[in-house]
């Protein structure tokens, strides 16, 4: 070693070389990339998708792109740990499975705010609009900036095609019929989402609104897996029911009296130690 | 060691009898990187102030354009891109022409490598609050500014290669290896990281997903922090530092242990931004066994660095600039204890998603990058107007209320992290879970986030003064500043002209030679 550190050892001469010592510093660089994603990339087909697991529909996807455009992966991660204490607060952890459609994937490095993996069918469509609309509004100490403009915005439709067609190229198993009817399928899942906020007592005319995309999106999260987990399980049970949104829509407007807040029911598991449900 | 004559102007009389050459540095592309550099990390900081403020006081998120999770990024951007990215540029045209006893290979490469870059950073400014963004972690600029960056870059790398090999200095000093190392790692990273499926203008999607897209990104994102915030500034510690305190760099041989060992092991760490996640366990695994592992190369560079100033810390006392650098590399070691520490799985599951890691990034950021570029840009300052610092006063006070108001950011930080950590974990006596209500470890900290917006300001202050201090020295530049003209003797056959300037043992490494 002793001729390798030297004043004129081996090191010196590489100094010497400019380009063999970016060759070295290349192969240094490369030899990790290679040995850790090699096994992934050969392998990435054997990361079968769930059983349950289906492409977003047109209208979510849109709210997805929403959702990226906003930034709330800033705050928010969709990736639950297996831990007792994540699985209680938000439900079954995360597994590859249900990500293999996910690009790009939006699990976040920070929990400004809650976890949203396993947001869809905790809160009826309602919350969320009065929630993005003024975040204080259903949560009273909610630091979460609000997004008025997302009720106002119209909703793009004719960009949904083209990226559906991009994510086919992308190995997304879209159809002909499914990218044909795009905007058809958007539409109409848009205007069940406004009739039903509507219908709760919420603002009307938003379905052709970004909101609703957004919405969308959020009711989606998580869905295929619990799905996965219970066959028979067609919407997950909502946590809050919309007329307790009213109550506390009108209490927040009404500031007299002490807010009730929309808490999530504690769940039941009786003792952290038992097994890590499911 | 061939020390270069330095000549006052540029008058290449009597060179082509001479046994000299002589040519001239290009200082004015550095005098523009050291002023976007501080014109940058003012606007970067400002818009890191302003979101510090959102999350306590979220009326401060001004409408759609200017609200967190679009000013987030660009603050991102902003810091590491715009400020650190002009300062180790800064850094690079300075000492590399230097070292090589050369001028950069092309005036013209140099002017675009500046003006493109900044051009990428307008366009991220007014791109991010748009809402274009592809949602990866420092990488989020749409596709077409990512091929701009891609371009710019490989001008840049032609410009620096080129540099090297019409340099007059035979033996590469260690500095140069990091910049080796700096430029083609961060092309391998960015192009692997960016490449994705255009589905409009300013709309594109990963070629991954899922678990690889996971992967992908955190191989990058954590690659960027070693590669754009690491290893250029080591080797802009390697060359200013031993300049500021006018000693050679401890050791020659640990600089080649720890620049290898650096290089080779930081590739792998990336998955351990992935603990407990869906990504395959071994790959986290492995990315937590070789950041523990990279604590040693990366104290490696601590220690040349701090043991650098042996005999020469009372110098410490009349240099603002020692002062910076000191306390740059003291933060260094600290984030890179505290980062394997991180990746540790036991301590990640507490730590992950919590704002210990905002703390973490924050003391190699305002610690590390911030304070070895302020130290840089008050050793470049008069050197580059010729004429003394304005006041020195005034960057002690720089140094004083930076460094103050990096512990209050930092230690709110950890305050608030491992409050939120336990919180989120804590369950009462029946095994429920104690704070059920996510929104109540919000409310528990935001009186941290009130102390850290003010250590953030106080950080953002210090950085105005130097502003100031500067536009104060640049006014009081002489009208004309010629390119700085040097003599070295021209390099013949293989060897070195004047000796390699390694002392007999092996164990100090050159120093570059005292313009």
């Amino acid at each position: 070693m002793k001729r390798f550190f030297r004043a004129n050892g081996a090191h010196r001469r590489i100094e010497g070389w400019p380009l063999v010592f970016t060759i070295l510093t290349v192969v240094a660089i490369l030899v990790g990339t290679v040995v850790e994603f090699a096994p992934i990339f050969l392998v990435g087909g054997a990361v079968q998708p769930l059983a349950t697991l289906e492409p977003y529909t047109p209208l979510e996807l849109a709210g997805r792109d929403v959702y990226i455009a906003e930034g709330c992966n800033n705050c928010h991660s969709q990736q639950v740990r297996p831990f007792q204490d994540e699985v209680m607060r938000y439900g079954p952890y995360s597994v590859a499975e249900e990500e293999v459609y996910e690009t790009p994937h939006l699990w976040g490095s920070k929990r400004t705010g809650p976890d949203l993996a396993r947001l869809g069918g905790k809160y009826p469509h309602l919350w969320h609009v009065r929630h993005m609309d003024n975040p204080r509004s259903t949560s009273p100490n909610s630091i979460m900036p609000p997004y008025p403009h997302m009720l106002t915005k119209p909703l793009d439709l004719d960009a949904i095609p083209g990226k559906m067609r991009g994510l086919r190229r992308l190995g997304i198993p879209y159809t002909d019929a499914q990218i044909a009817g795009a905007s058809q399928s958007a539409q109409a899942q848009a205007r069940e989402i406004a009739a039903e906020v509507e219908s709760q007592g919420g603002p009307g005319q938003l379905a052709d609104r970004e909101i609703t995309a957004v919405v969308a999106y959020l009711q989606r999260l998580g869905v295929d897996r619990a799905r996965a987990l219970d066959p028979d399980l067609d919407r997950a049970e909502p946590d809050v029911e919309a007329h307790e949104v009213e109550e506390v829509y009108d209490t927040m407007l009404d500031p007299g009296d002490e807010p009730p807040l929309l808490e999530p029911p504690v769940s039941e598991v009786p003792n952290p130690t038992t097994n890590l449900a499911p | 060691m061939s020390t270069p004559a330095a000549v006052a102007t540029a008058a290449p009389a009597a060179e082509s009898q001479s046994r000299f050459e002589v040519f001239t540095y290009d200082d004015q592309i550095v005098r523009w990187f050291v002023i976007a550099t501080s014109i940058w990390g003012f606007v970067g900081m400002l818009v890191g102030a302003l979101i510090a403020l959102q999350l306590p006081f979220p009326e401060a998120n001004l409408g759609e354009y200017l609200s967190f999770g679009r000013l987030r990024p660009l603050h991102t951007n902003a810091v590491i891109f715009a400020f650190a990215g002009n300062s180790i540029f800064a850094a690079i045209y300075y000492s590399t022409q230097r070292l090589c006893k050369a001028r950069m290979f092309s005036d013209a490469m140099s002017k675009v490598h500046f003006w493109g870059w900044q051009a990428i950073i307008v366009s991220a400014a007014i791109t991010l609050p748009m809402g274009f963004n592809t949602s990866k972690e420092y990488a989020e600029l749409e596709w077409p500014i990512d091929i701009a960056i891609a371009v710019v870059w490989i001008v840049f790398a032609v410009n620096f290669f080129g540099t090297l090999w019409k340099r007059r200095e035979k033996h590469m000093y260690v500095a140069l290896w990091f910049y080796i190392a700096t430029i083609v790692t961060v092309a391998v990273l960015h192009i692997g990281n960016s490449l994705a499926l255009p589905v409009g203008l300013f709309k594109s999607y990963p070629i991954y997903k899922g678990t690889q897209d996971a992967l992908v990104q955190w191989w990058y994102g954590h690659n960027a922090v070693a590669f754009f915030l690491t290893t250029p500034f080591l080797g802009l510690m390697y060359y200013f530092l031993p300049k500021a305190a006018e000693r050679p760099v401890f050791s020659y041989r640990l600089s080649i242990v720890h620049f290898w060992s650096l290089v080779f092991i930081y590739i792998w760490a990336g998955p351990h931004h992935l603990q407990y996640t869906s990504v395959p366990e071994w790959a986290a695994t492995l990315g937590m066994v070789f950041s523990v592992m990279l604590w040693m190369p990366s104290w490696g560079g601590m220690i040349n660095g701090l043991f650098t100033l042996r005999g020469a810390w009372h110098k410490l006392r009349d240099s603002v600039v020692l002062k910076m650098f000191v306390v740059g590399i003291t933060f260094y070691g600290m984030a890179t204890f505290e980062g394997p520490a991180l990746s540790v799985k036991t301590v990640n599951a507490l730590s992950h998603y919590t704002d210990w890691n905002i703390a973490h990034v924050h003391s190699g950021a305002l610690g590390w990058n911030g304070f070895m570029t302020f130290g840089m840009i008050y050793w470049l300052a008069p050197r580059l107007w010729r004429t003394p610092l304005w006041s020195q006063k005034l960057a002690n006070w720089h140094f004083w209320i930076g460094t103050v108001g990096i512990l209050l950011y930092v230690l709110a930080m950890y305050t608030s992290g491992i409050t939120q950590g336990l919180m989120w974990r804590a369950y009462d006596d029946a095994g429920r879970l104690l704070y059920p209500d996510f929104v109540e470890s919000v409310v528990q900290v935001i009186p941290m986030y009130w102390v850290r917006l003010i250590g953030g300001l106080m950080y953002l202050g210090g950085v105005v003064l130097m502003m100031v201090n500067l536009y104060k020295t640049i006014r009081k530049a002489p009208d004309e500043l010629p390119d700085p003209a040097v003599a070295v003797p021209r390099l013949t056959g293989a060897g070195s002209p004047g000796g390699d300037g390694a002392s007999g043992d092996g164990q100090s490494t050159p120093t570059p030679a005292l313009a």
